[in-house]
Formats: structure tokens, C-alpha cells, sequence
């Protein structure tokens, strides 16, 4: 088994705590390196934080596990410096096709507009996420990595949390301004500090294989509802990286997992599946149920619960790792700005406020496509059979074929931290929105999409026709909003030219970012640090920008 | 007015950015209205559902190509 991925082993390192025999201080520790864990790391190390990440293993998830990542992902860990690796070993695909019984009924394209840098999702192994993310750690100086320490427990008072870890040299005590618990849906430190987690379990069981063949089928998602070869039952055929297939079998509840993951149970519903007898080889087999559920708060004092620990959905519609590492997303800047004191601690609120909306719409969806693919009444089943049948034909009942409505970005259109619009716009690009992609010629050289000049800090957009008539005292003001303790860089759009006063210039070479801003000349947009719209205007307003840098940050 | 079998739902005042939403949320309403009913009582709740929705639609023609279609291939 597991033939295809050499499993990196990292070292352990006897901690100075122990060494010294002290106990060791740190401004934030962050528990659990997976995806969400590291990706949080390497955004607060980017930002310039010294960062101690401890995790109880030494290696890289064991078997694929997440193998969807989405765009929206793709574009964090782009920002994070390692997209690029994972769309190039990744598949990347945008069309799914749902067949019924022995009729394909329904396909859809994730993508279906040009012009966007990442596809709508790439199927890869989740050890090589980590695999990259923790490359990308070992480049940042100031992010240090633990291995084989084992948080054995915590508590924490108004302005520290305690840990106690254990190591293969004993245990020590760490102290920490900021914990961060990213250490998966069984979350041992949320048992530790006492916090529920709320929700329901779904009383059925799915059989998870990776497998390794030669296979000519397009690298599209395959989902079946009652096949021949498996009756009665839903199953899913995913292509990954270096010819491993994902199949998923629905089992029901009734099903043994110690039986079910047996080879000799495993090989005939595979060869059942292929209908013929190419060569193939086992590569990991798992059965698992799933809940849905969330902590009511993901933020508690000074501890921070972000991916799994925080909130669970069922596999359906990839909504787990990719909305953890959106968690990362909208959690690193906040906390950065709260430690370097520029905005109170009430910041952190807005990160269960925005990341629980998100996790609601998460488990939303996702319940609702596990209702359709294994309905849990007579009545149900028929609706969702009633469906299938006319959607061969029907467009309006293809609509309502859910075979898991794939992750996509919230909409924060109800937070606090967005000023309401004054002016009038049409299209998507709305307060609270994440920001849509486009290309892009940039003066400064560098990327030639608009996301990949969008991040990290407060931005403005603010777009002119002609970058070289850009007024002086227009140029200047824009300037002058660098010159703050929350700084705010300008970017300049425009069809032509270059701004004045070495203001950075994009040029909106295909007229999208026009068409999906909805812009006019003098249309600016304040853009958060994670790329999502903050507020936006048709003139602009120096006083105003201001005003909602400090609505955005909880300083208003 | 022949019968429409495009996508068609909507709920007034509601801003939708994914265009699964509306149907969905259509979806989930529907089964939610036959929870915890017996199978007799769910086949009950449809024949007054089709009846209110019947008489909602009122064009006849309409109808009739709609339960002509529904009994095609059943």
C-alpha cells in the first residue's frame, strides 16, 4: 500500500524548555500542523510574526484524505507563495457529470467564465498539500517548527494560555499570548478546555479507496445516484495526482468497517465498477461516517479554534480543508493587527462572526446534498428519483441535482466590518464579497493577474481611463494613505498609461475588471488584507477611506 | 402560455450569488414540509400540494402538458 508518495519524516528536536529546564514564553502558538494549521502559520510569519507551531506527529497526513482543493483556496495559498506547486502536480478540472442508474443526467462547469487564473478545483493528495506547506514554512525564519509534542493540556487566564506538551525527552509548560487550535474535528484541546461542539451525525458509512491505474477517463468528477454496479447506493470517481483515483462507495449504516475495508471485499466492487479487468493496485482504503456541527464561538478568550476543531461538514461538496484554510485566511490578519495593538481584541469576534456565517452555509449545503444523495424517507427518495428522471431532459429539475454543491467563497454581506454602499453598482463585487480575478499588466512587473497584486494589507483600487492623467493632488492624497499606522496601499486600474508618483499601475488589459467591478472613472474600492471587498465608492475620498480602515479593523 | 421548464425560482428580495441557491432552498423546504409524516400522510400533502399549486397556475393547457410529461416514462 501507499506506493506512490515516499512519506518525508521530520525531525525531532529536543525543545530548549527541556533542555534548560525552564518554561518557554511565546507571543502565539499554533497546535496542529495540517493544512489549516500550517497555512495560519505561514500567514502570521509572513507578516512579519515569530510563530511556534507543535504537532504531535512527524509526517504528512497518512493516505489522501482531502483531495479537493477550490479556487478560492488555491488563491489563499497562492498569496501564501505555494499555489503554483500545488496546481502543477494537482488535476485540475472544472467539469463534474452525474450519471443515474445507466444515464449520464446532468454535468456542470465550476469555471464557466474565462479570464480567472486558478481552475475551479484541482483534485491532489492532502500529504502533498502539507508536503509544500511545510517547505514553505522552512523558508520563513521566524516560523519554528516542533515535532512529536503532544499537547497533554491547557488552560488559560486573562492574558496567557498554558500548555503542557509532552515530548520524547518529558514534558514541559509553555506560555503563549495567543493559542491557535488547529488540531482536527476531534479536537483534544476543545475536550481539555471544556467547549462543546454542536451538531448531528449522519447514520451512514462510505467507502473511501485510492487506487493506482492506468485509466483513459477525462479528469472529470463522476458522480453516480444507483449504478448497475453498485445498486441502490451513490458513488464517486475522482481522478489525483500520479494515476491515483479516489472512489467512493455509499455502504449504509449497516455496513461492518472492519469487513468493508477488507482487500477481498474492496477488489470486486472496484472490478464491478471498471467492467473489465484492467490491472490495478490498492493504495488506501478507509470507511468513515461524518457529522456536521460547529462550536458556537471559534474564538475564546486567547485561544483561537480554526478548520475541523472548530466546525465539520460531510465530504460532499469538498467544504472541509477548503474552508479551514479559509479560516487561516481571515483570521491571520486579524490577529496580527490585534498583537501590534492597531485594533482591540473585539476583532477577533468578527472572525466567528464571519468564518460561523461561512461554516453555517458550509454545513447548509452540505447537508442538503447528503439529504438528495441518501434520502432519509420514502418520500424523499422518491422526490429526489422524480428529479433525476426529468433531468435528462428538463433543465429547470437538473437545477435541483445535488450531488454536492462544490465549495465556493462567502459572501460577508451582513458583517460589521463592511461600509454600507452610499452609491450605486450592479454585479457581484458587493461589501463583504471575496474578489474576483482578472488579468492583468502591472508597471511594476510581477503577476499578470489582479489577485496576485491583492493581499497581505489594506489596498485601494482606484481606477482612471488613462493612468497618465491621473491628477497630482489626486496622486498625492492616494500616497498619503500609505502614511499611517494601518497603512493602505494604492493600486492604480486604468485601460492605459502609468500613475504618476510611482503609484502602482494595473492595466485592465481585457476590460474585466471593469465588467466584474462594475467601474467608472473615479470608482475606488478599499480591499481587506484577505482580498475581500471592505467598502467601495464612485469618487475618491480620501476622509472616507480612512473612515472605513477603521469600521474594517473594529477602530471605528 | 406553454409550460416553462427553464430554471424559474426565485424568492422575492433575496440577493443570490451561487446559482444553485434558489432551488436548493426550494428543495429543502419541500422535503422539510413531509418531515415526520407517514407515507400515507406525505402522499396526502402532495395531492394537496399539486391541487393549491394547480389552481395558483389556473391556464388549463398548462396543465395539461405538465401531467402529460410527469406521466411519461413513469
Amino acid at each position: 500500500m501507499l506506493s506512490t508518495f515516499q512519506y518525508p519524516k521530520f525531525e525531532y528536536i529536543r525543545p530548549p524548555e527541556i533542555a534548560e529546564g525552564r518554561d518557554g514564553h511565546y507571543p502565539v502558538i499554533i497546535v496542529g500542523a495540517g493544512p489549516v494549521g500550517l497555512t495560519t502559520a505561514i500567514d502570521l510569519a509572513q507578516q512579519g510574526q515569530k510563530v511556534l507551531l507543535v504537532d504531535n506527529d512527524d509526517t504528512v497526513s497518512l493516505g489522501s484524505r482531502g483531495v479537493c482543493y477550490a479556487k478560492r483556496a488555491l488563491e489563499v495559498l497562492d498569496r501564501l507563495g505555494c499555489g503554483e506547486e500545488m496546481v502543477a502536480k494537482g488535476v485540475s478540472w472544472n467539469v463534474g457529470r452525474t450519471f443515474f442508474r445507466e444515464e449520464e443526467v446532468f454535468s456542470f462547469n465550476l469555471c464557466p467564465e474565462p479570464d480567472h487564473h486558478r481552475p475551479g478545483m484541482i483534485n491532489l493528495q492532502q500529504y502533498y498539500l502539507e508536503d509544500y506547506l511545510v517547505k514553505r514554512a522552512r523558508q520563513l525564519p521566524n516560523l519554528e517548527m516542533r515535532f512529536k509534542h503532544n499537547v497533554i493540556g491547557v488552560t488559560q487566564g486573562e492574558h496567557v494560555a498554558t500548555l503542557r506538551v509532552e515530548t520524547p525527552d518529558g514534558a514541559c509548560t509553555l506560555t503563549t499570548d495567543w493559542l491557535v487550535v488547529a488540531d482536527g474535528a476531534r479536537s483534544p484541546i476543545r475536550t481539555m478546555l471544556g467547549l462543546d461542539i454542536e451538531g448531528k451525525i449522519f447514520m451512514d458509512r462510505f467507502l473511501i479507496a485510492d487506487v493506482v491505474m492506468k485509466a483513459e477517463y477525462p479528469t472529470e468528477r463522476w458522480f453516480w445516484f444507483d449504478p448497475p454496479f453498485h445498486p441502490n447506493q451513490s458513488v464517486l470517481l475522482h481522478r489525483q495526482a500520479d494515476n491515483v483515483w479516489r472512489i467512493d462507495f455509499q455502504l449504509g449504516w449497516g455496513a461492518d468497517p472492519e469487513t468493508e475495508k477488507k482487500p477481498e471485499n474492496v477488489i470486486p466492487r472496484i472490478k464491478a465498477m471498471l467492467g473489465d479487468n484492467r490491472e490495478f493496485e490498492l493504495e488506501w482504503v478507509s470507511v468513515y461516517t461524518f457529522q456536521c456541527r460547529r462550536m458556537n464561538s471559534f474564538n475564546h478568550g486567547r485561544v483561537l479554534f480554526v478548520g475541523d476543531a472548530a466546525h465539520q461538514v460531510s465530504p460532499f461538496g469538498a467544504r472541509g480543508a477548503n474552508s479551514g484554510i479559509q479560516d487561516a485566511d481571515n483570521l491571520a490578519w486579524k490577529l496580527k493587527l490585534v498583537m501590534d495593538g492597531k485594533a482591540p481584541a473585539t476583532l477577533l469576534d468578527t472572525y466567528t462572526d464571519e468564518r460561523g456565517f461561512a461554516a453555517d452555509e458550509n454545513i447548509m449545503n452540505s447537508t442538503r446534498s447528503t439529504d438528495f444523495i441518501t434520502p432519509k424517507s420514502a418520500v424523499s427518495k422518491t422526490f429526489r428519483n422524480a428529479v433525476l428522471g426529468l433531468a435528462e431532459h428538463y433543465p429547470f429539475a437538473r437545477a435541483l441535482v445535488n450531488s454536492g454543491r462544490l465549495s465556493v467563497p462567502s459572501f460577508f454581506t451582513d458583517s460589521c466590518l463592511n461600509t454600507p454602499d452610499a452609491d450605486t453598482f450592479s454585479g457581484d463585487m458587493v461589501p463583504g464579497a471575496p474578489m474576483d480575478d482578472a488579468p492583468v499588466v502591472a508597471s511594476s512587473g510581477g503577476s499578470e493577474w489582479l489577485l496576485g497584486h491583492l493581499g497581505d494589507c489594506f489596498q485601494v483600487l482606484h481606477y482612471v481611463e488613462d493612468a497618465d492623467a491621473l491628477p497630482p493632488a489626486t496622486a498625492q492624497a492616494l500616497a498619503a494613505l500609505a502614511d499611517a499606522p494601518i497603512p493602505v496601499e494604492t493600486l492604480v486600474v486604468a485601460n492605459r498609461g502609468a500613475a504618476p508618483g510611482g503609484l502602482k499601475t494595473l492595466l485592465d488589459t481585457h476590460a474585466r475588471i471593469k465588467a466584474r467591478y462594475d467601474l467608472e472613472p473615479g470608482t475606488t474600492y478599499l480591499a481587506r488584507p484577505d482580498q475581500h471587498v471592505a467598502a467601495r465608492w464612485r469618487n475618491f475620498d480620501a476622509a472616507a477611506i480612512r473612515a472605513a480602515v477603521a469600521r474594517a479593523t473594529c477602530n471605528a | 402560455m406553454a409550460l416553462n421548464t427553464q430554471t424559474n425560482l426565485f424568492e422575492p428580495g433575496k440577493r443570490y450569488f451561487r446559482a444553485f441557491s434558489p432551488g436548493d432552498d426550494f428543495y429543502e423546504a419541500l422535503i422539510d414540509t413531509h418531515r415526520d409524516l407517514s407515507d400515507e400522510q406525505s402522499a396526502m400533502v402532495n395531492a394537496r400540494l399539486i391541487l393549491l399549486l394547480a389552481n395558483h397556475i389556473g391556464d388549463i393547457s398548462v396543465l395539461r402538458e405538465a401531467m402529460q410529461i410527469a406521466r411519461e416514462g413513469v
